[in-house]
């Protein structure tokens, strides 16, 4: 039978729930039947993409607004491994931003970068009410 | 944000007694740095065994306090990091910059 997980959450845009969050995405990739990789590496990584996306969320898109939501979807699904952040922002176009230079020693920008090296697809777009972050892995 | 700091001799600990550092306690640990700086105090030590996570604002928090402390003639270096906190470091190329060493003696022994 093929595996398929949804988990469905809703917190307040603070950052006090990045840690929680976190640990639900690593207890997700812990529970995965078949993936043969590295399981610790792979919560490690989902762990920190869902922290990146969020706090991107959180700072940019609700502009640290604490009475705006932010919603996760991690869906597991035909060996592809599907994270969706959603904010209610006018929209900060992470796709469009520049890889760090990292001889500049710049304390900001680092956290695409490791959404795009850690993802094999990444692409945000307009919903309704805000925009959406979606990350997807392929787990084979 | 949970941190021990300490003198020894002219070298200043910075223990990091958290699981994470991330956009939510980084700023903390960074406030701590530059009240540290103000008080003339330029060689640091940031000890990171306890930390078994730590994402881009962790590392930017790390940087400004490296740069802070290069431009005062000081220095920082970091011990005891755990390996995927390390494999960040090796993926953002910042193992590059900062001194790393197994534990707060070798670090300390350093400067």
């Amino acid at each position: 039978m093929e595996e398929k997980i949804e988990v469905n959450i809703k917190v307040p845009n603070q950052t006090r729930y990045l840690s929680l969050i976190g640990k639900i995405g690593e207890d997700v990739a812990r529970a995965l039947k078949r993936f043969r990789g590295d399981r610790e590496e792979l919560a490690y990584h989902i762990n920190l993409v869902l922290t990146e996306a969020m706090s991107n969320a959180i700072r940019h898109a609700n502009e640290g607004d604490p009475e705006k939501v932010v919603h996760v979807t991690i869906v597991i699904e035909d060996q592809d491994l599907t994270i969706r952040v959603y904010d209610q922002g006018q929209g900060f176009d992470v796709c469009s931003t520049a890889a760090p230079e990292f001889k500049n020693l710049d304390e900001h920008g680092r956290g695409i970068y490791i959404i795009r090296s850690l993802m094999d697809r990444v692409t945000y777009s307009e919903c309704r009410g805000g925009h959406v972050l979606e990350m997807v892995k392929a787990l084979r | 944000m949970i941190v021990k700091i300490e003198e020894k001799g002219a070298v200043i600990l910075i223990e990091v007694k958290e699981e994470r550092l991330d956009a939510h306690n980084s700023g903390e640990l960074k406030t701590q740095m530059l009240n540290l700086f103000e008080e003339g105090k330029i060689n640091i030590v940031v000890d990171l065994q306890e930390v078994r996570f730590v994402d881009s604002s962790g590392l930017g928090a790390l940087v400004s306090g490296f740069k802070n402390a290069s431009a005062r003639n000081g220095n920082l270096k970091l011990s005891g990091l755990q390996p995927q906190v390390k494999s960040m470091f090796e993926l953002t190329r910042l193992h590059r910059v900062f001194e790393i060493f197994p534990g707060t003696e070798e670090a300390l022994a350093s400067f």
